[in-house]
């Protein structure tokens, strides 16, 4: 295993075609439109056939200009099986693109076949072959060819998204706003679509077309996950774009180490934007499904902590009432109450300790000053809120227990003041208990 | 002799022909079956998953079913196989599909990942990994990768008697499956919350669902390939959809495109020497088509037909309302053209047409001086539609309450739509009398 120059141009290549591709595929995935790439990409096919066949060659722009029409043709026959058709999203999409790959094929079958317009190679790519062929001078380096054709198409692309971004970022996000403003968001729709058919078509030879497929949508999706602002999503899915072109063609020339053989770089890059949607999926700040879940984990026990500090206080107001019972709860008795497991009980009751709320005694769990203070706030919120919903929400009194539990976690100091004030300060809840102060 | 040569070449091909489609061939038989039987299994399981708008699931599954097949490829090269073991390669095409299915559900249900995102990402990610491992493969015993080849693009022509049972038995899994789960798969089709509601476990129902998606995915590999088997499941199903709104008869009806265009695919491809799939998906997307204009139910011809019956009965009770409303405004002398004009943005041949067309039912009649004036039965005509109007109107003031200048518009979309049990209903709401008067003002600012 060792790295070549080439090694070098193919990410370069690979980065180029990936992030041509990842930007207006933010756009894509914005409008619920993910697909749309995937049947591009099959459905310029006859496109390229017809090209091949009326210029009979492989020449590069026929082809380029074959394919785009056909895309442009694909998102228009869409849009017109679908709305004049009346027939679902998906099924029009569908109908309609596998319909001109089959056609492609056909067409490959009969006039193509001889020439060898090979489709694996629009497949897969010609990704390890892509820095061997023609090089172009530029700025004093020896630049392979595919380098400029995909440079150039990620120019276009940030151009044009540069050029339009306010009108397609409002009639991606409010269609019937963007009319309103006066931006057409049918033409907003085509210019994309061109796009998205122009970027498919310019990256296929080098790349291929399932590596276009998935750096249309993977980097967007990822970078959704992690940002709620749309530059900021793009900015992201750029650089997942090139990470992936990096890390699969690591991946790629590791191979032969790891399993024994060559394999290919485009699905490797395919490969490793996906690991890193998955590692956006469980990781993302906000809407990762980890931080979901500690957020969950951390509410949970905030409510525990509470609900146990809540019920020490109660313990000590019946005793003091009745003159008699037990001080404080061991942990087993806390751990049985709240339903807690040893981690949770770990993360409630010891967590409480630390933050000097109880303290055990005789190895007990009894409230210290400051977390005595804390549970009376607590339990007045929470007679507070029963008092309300009596009052005002006309809730019988066996319910009001369990709205009250639910709520007094929610009740900060201000909207206890209210709700003293409507319920014109109290000093029993509806069960007759006092309301601590 | 020339003439001779072509009926001799005539004769080959009508003797061609008929060879085919009469299945004198036993390769021919076998192939015809066999995308005969996937047809009609795809159209059935294609209609559920069309109602349930899920129509691409089956492109996202099918493309994540390429790693599995070079997975089973491994595999069998692993225990020292040939590497042409159908069984091996279809297994593990079946298990990343289902695996393929499970990330989406997960990913729709764990991230705030949209349907299309997740579909896009899995289909992706999943045969970019399955390239990736085809690369490996490729490098490790080039002659038997052929065998993979065969099932990304399908080949029909050499399907083997033991293929056409596969899919004999797939098909009839799937139809049983169907039948039996009917009820269930129609309720979570049309009303997945009610469902949810009573307590039916749609997830299992779903899973049983794309199950048999990827059943008949898998089957149809070997004959059309991973990416037109998606276009048997989608094509047919929506070719059905113009010609019903009844799903027994949608899925008998699919079922039958399916198998239709199967049967022509394979006689035709039998016939020029044309791949099979491409050749049936192009059937199934010319009877899409054909359905599309033609269809009963939901076709162009019959919804354009309708429109243009409902456009002329509007505009005829138009020109009746105008013309009632005239003759309250000047008398019964009746209406000239260019009255009748101010009323309505009628040009001035479509006001003669309209006029003329009005005559010929009777419900109006040619006056003196070019006037046009209502006949008894058009007078009693034009009083039921002006009625309706005033009542909506009166309507919409009163329990509504939207100013009077805002109503007549409202009005005049829905005057033509109003029903006998409707209008009595009205009467009793706003207490009309026999004709009530306008509530706003008529006249030349629109009426």
């Amino acid at each position: 295993m060792t790295w070549h120059p080439y090694d070098t141009w193919i990410v370069i290549i690979g980065a180029l075609a990936a992030t041509a591709c990842a930007l207006p595929g933010c756009f894509l995935v914005l409008r619920r439109m993910s697909l749309m790439g995937d049947a591009i990409a099959h459905a310029v096919l006859p496109g390229i056939v017809v090209a091949f066949v009326l210029t009979q060659s492989r020449a590069s722009l026929p082809m380029f200009l074959g394919a785009v029409v056909v895309g442009i043709v694909t998102a228009v026959l869409t849009h017109w099986v679908q709305h004049t058709g009346k027939v679902e999203s998906q099924a029009a999409l569908g109908v309609v693109f596998t319909s001109l790959f089959a056609l492609g094929l056909i067409l490959m079958d009969r006039f193509a076949s001889a020439v060898h317009l090979d489709l694996d190679c629009v497949l897969y790519g010609a990704l390890e072959i892509a820095p061997l062929g023609n090089r172009v001078p530029l700025l004093g380096l020896d630049v392979p060819q595919p380098v400029i054709v995909n440079g150039a198409m990620l120019l276009v692309n940030v151009g044009v998204l540069t050029l339009f971004y306010k009108e397609l970022k409002v009639s991606s996000f409010d269609p019937a706003l963007a009319t309103s403003l006066g931006i057409n968001a049918d033409v907003m729709h085509y210019l994309l679509m061109g796009l998205v058919a122009a970027t498919v078509v310019a990256a296929f030879e080098s790349v291929g077309s399932i590596l276009v497929v998935a750096m249309l949508i993977v980097p967007g999706a990822a970078a959704y996950l992690l940002t709620d602002r749309l530059s900021v999503m793009l900015v992201l899915a750029a650089v997942i774009a090139i990470a992936s072109a990096v890390l699969g063609h690591v991946g790629a020339v590791l191979a032969p180490v790891v399993v024994g053989y060559d394999t290919l770089t485009s699905g490797m890059m395919a490969v490793a934007a996906g690991l890193l949607l998955l590692v956006a999926m469980l990781a993302g700040p906000r809407h990762g499904i980890v931080s979901r879940a500690i957020g969950q984990l951390g509410l949970g026990v905030r409510v525990a902590q509470q609900d146990l500090l809540g019920l020490l206080y109660r313990l000590e107001e019946s005793r003091a009432a009745k003159g008699r019972g037990e001080v404080g709860l061991a942990r087993r008795q806390a751990m049985a109450l709240l339903a807690l497991g040893p981690v949770r009980a770990w993360l409630v009751l010891d967590g409480l300790r630390r933050r000097e709320a109880v303290q055990r005694d005789a190895g007990r769990y009894v409230l210290t000053d400051a977390g005595r203070d804390e549970a009376r706030s607590l339990v007045r919120s929470h007679r507070l809120w029963e008092t309300y919903l009596q009052q005002y929400a006309g809730l019988r009194a066996d319910h009001l227990h369990l709205s009250a539990e639910r709520l007094e976690h929610a009740t900060d100091e201000a909207m206890q003041r209210e709700l003293a004030d409507r319920t014109g300060s109290p000093r029993h809840d509806p069960q007759g208990r006092q309301i601590p102060e | 002799m020339l003439g001779g040569l072509v009926m001799s070449m005539a004769g080959g091909f009508v003797d061609d022909l008929l060879r085919v489609l009469l299945l004198r061939d036993y390769n021919t038989r076998v192939v015809v079956a066999g995308v005969t039987l996937l047809g009609l299994a795809a159209g059935l399981v294609g209609s559920f998953m069309l109602l349930r708008k899920r129509a691409l699931v089956s492109d996202a599954v099918s493309h994540a079913m390429l790693p599995g097949i070079v997975m089973g490829f491994f595999v069998i090269v692993a225990v020292g196989g040939t590497g042409r073991s159908l069984v091996a390669l279809l297994g593990g095409a079946a298990a990343f599909g289902v695996l393929g299915a499970l990330c989406i559900i997960a990913i729709r249900r764990y991230t705030r990942l949209k349907d299309d995102v997740a579909l896009a990402v899995v289909l992706g990610v999943f045969f970019g990994l399955g390239i990736a491992m085809l690369g490996v493969a490729q490098r490790m015993e080039q002659a038997q990768v052929a065998g993979l080849d065969r099932l990304i693009y399908g080949k029909a022509a050499t399907m083997q008697p033991t293929d056409a049972w596969t899919i004999l038995i797939a098909a009839a899994g799937a139809l049983v499956v169907s039948v039996a789960l009917f009820k269930e798969f129609a309720l979570i089709c049309f009303d997945e919350q009610y469902a949810r509601a009573r307590g039916w476990p749609v997830a299992a129902i779903d899973l049983v669902m794309m199950g048999l998606a990827v059943l008949v995915t898998v089957v149809g590999l070997r004959a059309v390939g991973l990416i037109l088997v998606v276009a048997l499941l989608i094509i047919p199903a929506a070719a059905a959809r113009f010609w019903t709104d009844r799903l027994l008869v949608m899925t008998v009806v699919a079922a039958l495109v399916g198998m239709v265009s199967g049967y022509v695919g394979a006689s035709v491809s039998g016939l020029f020497d044309v791949a099979t799939g491409p050749v049936i998906v192009l059937a199934a997307a010319a009877v899409f088509v054909v359905s599309l204009v033609a269809g009963a139910r939901r076709g162009l011809a019959v919804r354009l037909v309708s429109y243009l019956r409902l456009r002329r009965r509007t505009a005829m009770q138009h020109l009746l309302r105008a013309m009632y409303e005239q003759r309250e405004r000047a008398g019964g002398a009746g209406a000239s053209v260019e009255e009748l004009m101010r009323w309505r943005s009628w040009s001035r041949p479509a006001a003669h047409r309209l006029l003329r067309r009005a005559r010929r039912r009777g419900w109006v009649e040619a006056g003196q001086g070019r006037r046009w004036r209502l006949t008894e039965a058009g007078l009693a005509e034009a009083g039921r539609l002006v009625r309706n109007h005033r009542l909506w109107e009166m309507y919409l003031i009163e329990h509504a309450d939207i100013a009077p200048s805002h109503v007549d518009r409202d009005a005049d979309t829905i005057e033509h739509v109003l029903g006998e049990a409707m209008v009595r209903r009205l009467e009793q709401l706003v207490e009309a009398r026999a004709m009530p008067a306008s509530p706003h003002a008529i006249g030349e600012e629109g009426g």
